[in-house]
């Protein structure tokens, strides 16, 4: 939404410093008038209809696995379908695809550059994409040679202006979604390297990503500094709804298993649920004692728990529906980067500064 | 905190000769944190972590280690000047007279890791030398003036901050925040009136969108979380094991798509909606058994084949879209699909030129038929009704330590995607070939059928 403007161009009809002013007025009647709409199918809160729900029992969640191997800041991470293969990458510029179960390292790739903040698993388990401070997001063909060099087969798909903060693969190896700090998101073919659709709305840096997981499949969210969190139609590349009710930049944005909401984890050290249905935030997820932002942030399957990584070094299991903290997690010994549950959701995986990945269970 | 009588508690001590004041040991710091903040040891042990990381407490003999030590350690509190909050940006120029002057105290007292810093700075910094130099001494000569007590405290809050400011080698700094955001966004957003004209347009639409009543779509949500209840590994214990927990990947194997008989828990999983059936492999292969004795194996083809359109690669749509209409979609083909005339009409229309999302409105269209008929037949059919009562439960694991130990001795290594991947598509490919109509003439010709 960065056009300068072209006199020639604006006007249809009147002088635009006369009606900059007028569409200013109308713009925050609209906002006024749509609060009130939303306002007025607001008739209960979450935590009420959450009442008849049994409370959660104690959790014993310890570190099953530590992976060691990355000699700077874990920034990424993916898992793989067949639920216990995952990559990851680094400051360094080193992305490593780990058999999680055994701990063994499968395949590591040098990426050319330093920062590499995003990374993902290709539905097959065939390839994996990254990117980071290259302002690309290169797809690299994996093998079942140990000795192959994967640089040689590299594809870049995507350029941006800026850096690559996430990228994710649709429903099949051949398109990839990317957002950037360039303010945009966009639609690439793998393939040929063609920009399908780009998505433009974001005033900062956008820094997350997340595919709906409905049967439609059609849209995605994204997050940014500009503390929005976007929805996108991916087919026609328009804005269909916008949350703007955090404080700081928005981290990490997940869908909630239905598809129906969302949850984000922010700098202002809350996460929040927002309805995608009703259009509206429905539970903050915050406590006096936790003042580090949230950088990543991801559901149990069943969408009763959501797990926060923080930058105090801590992960905070939130139960959901009650909007209560269940349980808190230490181990790792700097902030927590990242953050996924696994297909399955029998385990999780955290990511951190500290130059470890732990598994979860 | 600091408070004499609410804070932590402080005594005097002695260190060598000299008696530091204000001393705090950790524990009296974490005790102070659980009862003031109301939260567990563990919580208050990671947030006097946090403190002392960022440098607002600072430990007395390790200096180096930035952590809370609930014991006897002794802590003392950082002086305001030299909090972070304070937001002085730690340039190098102060570090080395910082440096400097210690050198200058006593040669040959600087670490390693500082004393390589120093060496950079003689050589970066060479043109201000003399100005580092005198500064360092003009410090150094102003210290010795203070009495023994203060200086020593000096010092400690001095090098406690360059701790903080200048980690040394190995160990992680608080202080580092990463990258910088490319846009700020504090700054006040340019208003253009294209900007405004867009969100007065975005809002005005959002205003014919309707919402859904919240006690509505909150109601959805424990529902959902209800009904996923027994499924989700982190609520009720996967049987037989959480494989990450006992080392035994029975569970995967059980539950993988090329399973003979399924696990109750997937089966009924699979009748709690449409999407849950086909998006469990196993579970859509169940399905497609169902339409094949059903002679409607056409339709889950037909959305197969057109989701693979929709997300494959860009150059292989016109390919697709050719084999589709021929197979699916033109009059009298082999698997044609029972749409209504409009949107037959619509796809047609659009397939001259294919885009990825042609097929759409065929797609949604089979896909609700599938969903809202064939679904429930399945679920009442033989097969279905066969499944269950065949599907295991399997008996959950209860091993000894020994068999733990020895579990995560012989962990299985599975077999890798890219060969899953790979067997997956002869597989399809087999399929394919299999479904193609029989051409009799071919037969003839290489004499398979025998007319005899």
């Amino acid at each position: 939404m960065r056009f300068s403007m072209n006199p020639e161009m604006a006007t249809q009809e009147v002088q635009p410093s006369e009606t900059l002013s007028n569409l200013k007025a109308e713009s925050d009647s609209l906002k006024t008038k749509l609060e009130d709409e939303r306002a007025k199918l607001h008739d209960v809160e979450l935590h009420q209809v959450a009442e008849k729900v049994d409370g959660l029992g104690q959790f014993i969640m310890k570190t099953r696995r530590t992976l060691k191997g990355h000699g700077n800041k874990v920034l990424c991470m993916d898992w793989c379908k067949d639920k216990r293969r995952i990559v990851s990458s680094s400051q360094d510029g080193k992305v490593i695809v780990w058999d999680a179960f055994t701990t063994n390292k499968e395949h590591a790739v040098t990426m050319p550059c330093t920062w590499v903040m995003a990374c993902a698993y290709a539905p097959s388990g065939c390839a994996v994409a990254c990117g980071g401070l290259d302002n690309k997001c290169s797809v690299y063909p994996l093998s079942l040679d140990k000795n192959e060099n994967l640089a040689a087969k590299k594809k870049s798909v995507a350029m941006h202006t800026n850096y690559l903060s996430a990228c994710s693969f649709t429903n099949s190896d051949m398109q990839i979604l990317t957002s950037s700090g360039d303010g945009t998101c966009a639609l690439w073919d793998v393939e040929s390297g063609q920009l399908l659709q780009s998505f433009h709305g974001h005033a900062a840096d956008v820094l997350c990503l997340d595919l709906a997981p409905s049967e439609t499949g059609n849209t995605f969210v994204s997050g940014g500094c500009d503390k929005k969190a976007n929805v996108w139609d991916m087919r026609s590349g328009q804005c269909i709804q916008s949350f703007e009710t955090h404080e700081s930049d928005i981290n990490s944005v997940r869908y909630y298993p239905s598809g129906d909401a969302f949850a984000s984890g922010s700098d202002d050290a809350t996460c929040r649920l927002y309805d995608l249905r009703a259009d509206r935030e429905v539970a903050i997820y915050s406590k006096e004692s936790i003042i580090f932002g949230a950088s990543s942030v991801d559901f149990s399957l069943s969408g009763r728990l959501l797990f926060g990584g923080y930058n105090d070094y801590t992960i905070n299991v939130w139960d959901v529906l009650k909007g209560t903290r269940v349980s808190i997690l230490f181990g790792h010994e700097n902030r927590v980067s990242t953050l996924r549950v696994s297909p399955d959701g029998t385990a999780f995986c955290s990511g951190s500064w500290d130059h470890t990945l732990r598994i979860w269970a | 905190m600091q408070e004499p009588k609410s804070g932590v508690k402080g005594a005097d001590q002695k260190l060598n000769i000299t008696t530091i004041p204000h001393i705090i040991t950790g524990q009296d710091i974490l005790a102070w944190i659980v009862t003031k903040m109301k939260v567990s040891t563990e919580e208050a042990q990671a947030f006097g972590t946090m403190l002392v990381a960022f440098g607002y407490i600072y430990p007395l003999q390790n200096h180096k280690k930035l952590v809370l030590v609930p014991d006897s350690t002794q802590y003392r509190f950082q002086t305001p000047y030299f909090w972070p909050a304070q937001k002085w940006p730690a340039e190098d120029t102060d570090y080395a007279i910082y440096l400097a002057k210690r050198n200058i105290r006593k040669k040959g007292m600087l670490e390693p890791y500082e004393q390589q810093h120093y060496n950079n700075f003689h050589k970066w910094m060479n043109y201000k030398w003399d100005f580092i130099v005198m500064q360092a001494t003009e410090q150094y000569k102003a210290s010795k003036e203070r009495k023994k007590p203060d200086r020593v405290v000096l010092d400690c809050q001095e090098r406690a901050y360059w701790i903080v400011q200048r980690p040394p080698r190995r160990t992680h700094s608080a202080m580092d925040t990463g990258l910088d955001r490319l846009i700020d966004p504090n700054a006040e957003e340019i208003l253009t009136f294209d900007v405004v004209r867009r969100t007065n347009i975005f809002l005005t639409q959002a205003l014919m969108r309707s919402a859904v009543k919240s006690s509505v779509s909150l109601t959805a949500f424990v529902k959902y979380v209800t009904t996923h209840h027994v499924h989700d590994p982190f609520l009720t214990s996967p049987v037989p094991s959480n494989p990450w927990i006992t080392d035994s990947d029975d569970f995967w194997q059980l539950n993988s798509r090329n399973v003979e008989i399924p696990t109750k828990l997937s089966v009924d999983r699979w009748a709690l909606s449409f999407w849950e059936l086909i998006s469990d492999p196993r579970g859509r292969a169940d399905f497609k058994l169902f339409l094949k004795k059903e002679h409607s194996g056409e339709n889950m083809a037909f959305y197969e084949a057109a989701e693979e359109m929709r997300w494959g690669a860009a150059t292989a749509i016109p390919e697709k879209s050719q084999f589709i209409f021929n197979t699916f979609l033109k009059p009298g083909a082999p698997r044609w699909i029972n749409i209504d005339g409009r949107t037959m009409g619509l796809t047609v229309k659009g397939l001259d030129c294919p885009h990825r999302y042609v097929l759409d409105a065929a797609q949604t269209h089979i896909f609700l038929l599938m969903k809202k008929d064939t679904f429930y037949r399945y679920l009442k059919s033989p097969v279905y009704k066969d499944m269950q009562k065949r599907a295991l439960v399997p008996a959950p694991h209860n091993f000894t330590d020994v068999q733990l130990e020895a579990n995560a001795k012989n962990r299985n290594p599975g077999v890798s995607p890219i060969i899953q991947w790979q067997q997956q598509e002869t597989e399809k490919a087999a399929a394919a070939a299999a479904a193609r109509p029989i051409d009799v003439k071919a037969m003839l010709a290489t004499n398979k059928l025998d007319r005899k």
